[in-house]
């Protein structure tokens, strides 16, 4: 894992002390909310509902144990008791005080992590794919490049005051775990016919009021050029970006009114200009980073310990059927803990919970952790002969639910419970859900399938690219649920089509068990999705099911 | 003409970022029942200036639609109704104290 060096250390530090004094003077009135709030944003943290939200970094979705650690500290000291993990592999703290925030971040300095650049109209945290490092359809581990782009756009001089916020998400597979195409750049690792490997870039994803797929503006870009046009890709939507109207300033917008070809000829201009400026020293700095990003050292040991009780045990059996995905050494998992046990509220974890993950990442995953944009948490390699083990501590923590990619594994933004844009909840709303099909045990019986949930237009709970997506909209001061069809996030994404009018709050579980249902019916067999069932059918099976009164109106 | 809807003035304290309510006397209370119930346009105005120049106290003042109940006034939309409890999920925010319930 990367480790800071002086330099890191030092602005990390420098920052908390600046912030330090800035809440100090908000405090004693020197600064006005509005001369202070770009400040705290600057520093991740956002007045909410009820609160203050601290918004943490994980940089790649990747933790140690000690960061783990230091994060169920916090939340005890500082906060409730718990963290919630979200859809870009940050954690939030949901009830900071004002001014205890300095001392979280310096606690968070403590173990190499920090709130920057959570907020504002700069480069977001980079994400990338959960697995990264350790799945077995990966051609190389992308997080070296993702660590590059996070030290080069922090508190980058140029990227300070884009138009508007910037998300970039990187995968080093060609099975799509990191929603590259809903990104403003998404990089997507592939091999050339000479078999070297570079990357596809794809610019001008992303979901919110104007949800689109992203474009592909270069097929194969070289490595090594990477940075550079990462750069010409910035620098060209800094300067067209419309500044005028914040919905209007994503670049998918610039992408549209500008024209794919007319932006693709500027970025590759732009990119001719700058790539003769980069004199290899972000080559130099890439080699370092990757020493430090190498792969564990496996081991060799007997694995009949994880088959004989996989045989035996029909608990087992379900959890490691349904929530191990395959590694890149055969005698490797990885593990995916589900932060969904029906009735949770996704992608929180408790204080306890944190601690028993670090201690399982510490004693029997070569100490790593990672945070899905899924809301869950990745042990990536654990030998197969500790697999029982691992699971029982699990069970014990009520993180043993065997869900992933199943019905009751719910992507919910905090909705309204929490968050002061939100029009309407989602974690109630998903927390029914997964209580309802766990009373019927059907959820394995229904398969894969993702229903995403988000309380607003924003679309943190990525309900666009949802096989089932919900939004909750505020209908003349009722909350009212949306319903989209058909979403994908993966390397095949779409974007899911709206259904028709929206549904009463206690409305949206009766209408997904119809859903649910009908598909049960239309399916070919078990092995169809409930997206491949979609795709052949197209949408009219599905929305007779949502809404039985049309389908009887128009059958008088 | 349309009548004028009911308002308080609401915002969070600077410190704990807790929902707070303009009272008839200009304090901040923690529970809506105390807010002051505003019933005339002109004077909401005047009293979220009045609200907004405790600047180093709350952040975030606006006026909401409220109504008058048996125990003071309450909220009209159902964000403003959260805002009075806390979230859903947990018993966190005001409504762990059960007085505010």
């Amino acid at each position: 894992m990367y480790k800071y060096n002086d330099f890191d250390e030092a602005f990390v530090r420098e920052r908390v002390a600046q912030f330090s004094a800035q809440v100090s003077r908000r405090v004693d009135g020197s600064l006005t909310e509005d001369e202070f709030r770009p400040l705290r944003l600057m520093n991740g943290l956002y007045l909410q509902l009820h609160a203050y939200m601290l918004r943490v970094a994980i940089p790649y979705g990747t933790l140690n144990s000690r960061q783990m650690r230091a994060l169920a500290l916090i939340a005890d000291t500082w906060d409730k008791g718990y963290g919630h993990f979200t859809t870009r592999q940050n954690i939030q703290f949901n009830w900071p005080k004002l001014t205890d925030v300095p001392a979280i971040l310096s606690a968070l300095a403590d173990v190499q992590m920090h709130a920057i650049q959570t907020s504002g109209n700069t480069i977001r945290n980079v994400t990338a794919d959960h697995f990264a490092g350790a799945a077995a359809d990966e051609i190389t581990d992308p997080r070296p490049i993702a660590e590059l782009l996070r030290q080069w756009s922090t508190d980058h001089p140029e990227f300070q005051f884009l138009p508007r916020k910037f998300k970039i998400a990187i995968t080093g597979s060609p099975h799509d775990r990191a929603v590259t195409k809903a990104h403003d750049i998404g990089l997507r690792m592939v091999t050339n016919d000479a078999g070297e490997t570079g990357f596809e870039v794809i610019v001008g994803g992303g979901l919110g009021r104007t949800p689109l797929i992203g474009h592909v503006v270069r097929a194969f870009l070289p490595e090594a050029d990477l940075l550079p046009y990462v750069e010409a890709v910035l620098s060209v939507y800094n300067l067209l970006g419309r500044r005028d109207n914040k919905y209007k300033a994503r670049i998918k917008i610039t992408l549209h009114e500008t024209g794919a070809a007319e932006l693709t000829r500027m970025i590759e201009d732009r990119f001719a200009e700058l790539k003769p400026t980069f004199s290899g020293a972000d080559q130099h700095l890439l080699a370092d980073i990757r020493a430090a990003f190498a792969t564990p050292v496996f081991k060799t040991a007997p694995t009949k310990a994880h088959d004989a009780l996989r045989a035996s045990d029909p608990v087992y059996r379900s959890w490691a059927d349904t929530n191990l995905a395959p590694h890149r050494n055969p005698d490797y998992a990885i593990v995916q803990v589900s932060l969904k046990a029906p009735g949770a509220t996704p992608g929180d974890a408790s204080s306890d919970q944190m601690r028993t993950l670090a201690d399982l990442a510490q004693f029997w995953g070569h100490d790593e952790l990672r945070i899905s944009h899924e809301q869950n948490v990745i042990l990536p390699h654990v030998h197969k002969g500790d697999l029982p083990a691992v699971h029982a501590i699990l069970k014990k923590a009520g993180l043993a639910t065997a869900n992933i990619g199943l019905i009751s594994d719910i992507i919910a933004c905090p909705g309204m419970d929490y968050c002061a844009l939100a029009t309407a909840r989602s974690i109630p709303v998903a927390q029914q859900i997964a209580q309802h099909f766990d009373a019927l045990d059907l959820e394995h019986e229904v398969g894969e399938i993702k229903i995403k949930i988000s309380g607003c237009i924003n679309a943190c709970g990525h309900h666009h690219v949802g096989h089932i997506g919900i939004l909750g909209l505020d209908r003349a001061g009722v909350e009212n649920y949306q319903i989209t069809l058909g979403g994908d996030a993966t390397e095949s994404a779409a974007i899911g089509e709206k259904a028709g009018p929206g549904f009463a709050y206690d409305e949206v579980v009766p209408a997904i068990d119809r859903l649910i249902r009908a598909y049960l019916t239309l399916r070919l067999e078990p092995t169809e999705t409930f997206l491949t069932a979609y795709r052949r059918l197209g949408p009219a099976p599905f929305k007779a099911a949502l809404y039985p009164e049309e389908r009887d109106r128009d059958a008088a | 003409m349309s009548r004028f809807t009911p308002k308080v003035v609401t915002a969070n304290a600077l410190l704990e970022g807790d929902v707070v309510y303009f009272t008839e006397d200009g304090r901040w209370s923690r529970h809506h029942t105390e807010a002051e119930l505003i019933e005339d346009e002109a004077h909401a105005q005047l009293r979220l200036l009045d609200a907004s120049a405790q600047r180093n106290v709350v952040v975030g003042a606006y006026l909401a639609d409220a109504k008058a109940g048996p125990r003071g006034p309450e909220p009209v939309h159902f964000r403003e109704a959260f805002r009075t409890r806390g979230p859903s999920n947990y018993a966190h925010g005001k409504q762990e104290d059960p007085q505010n319930v």
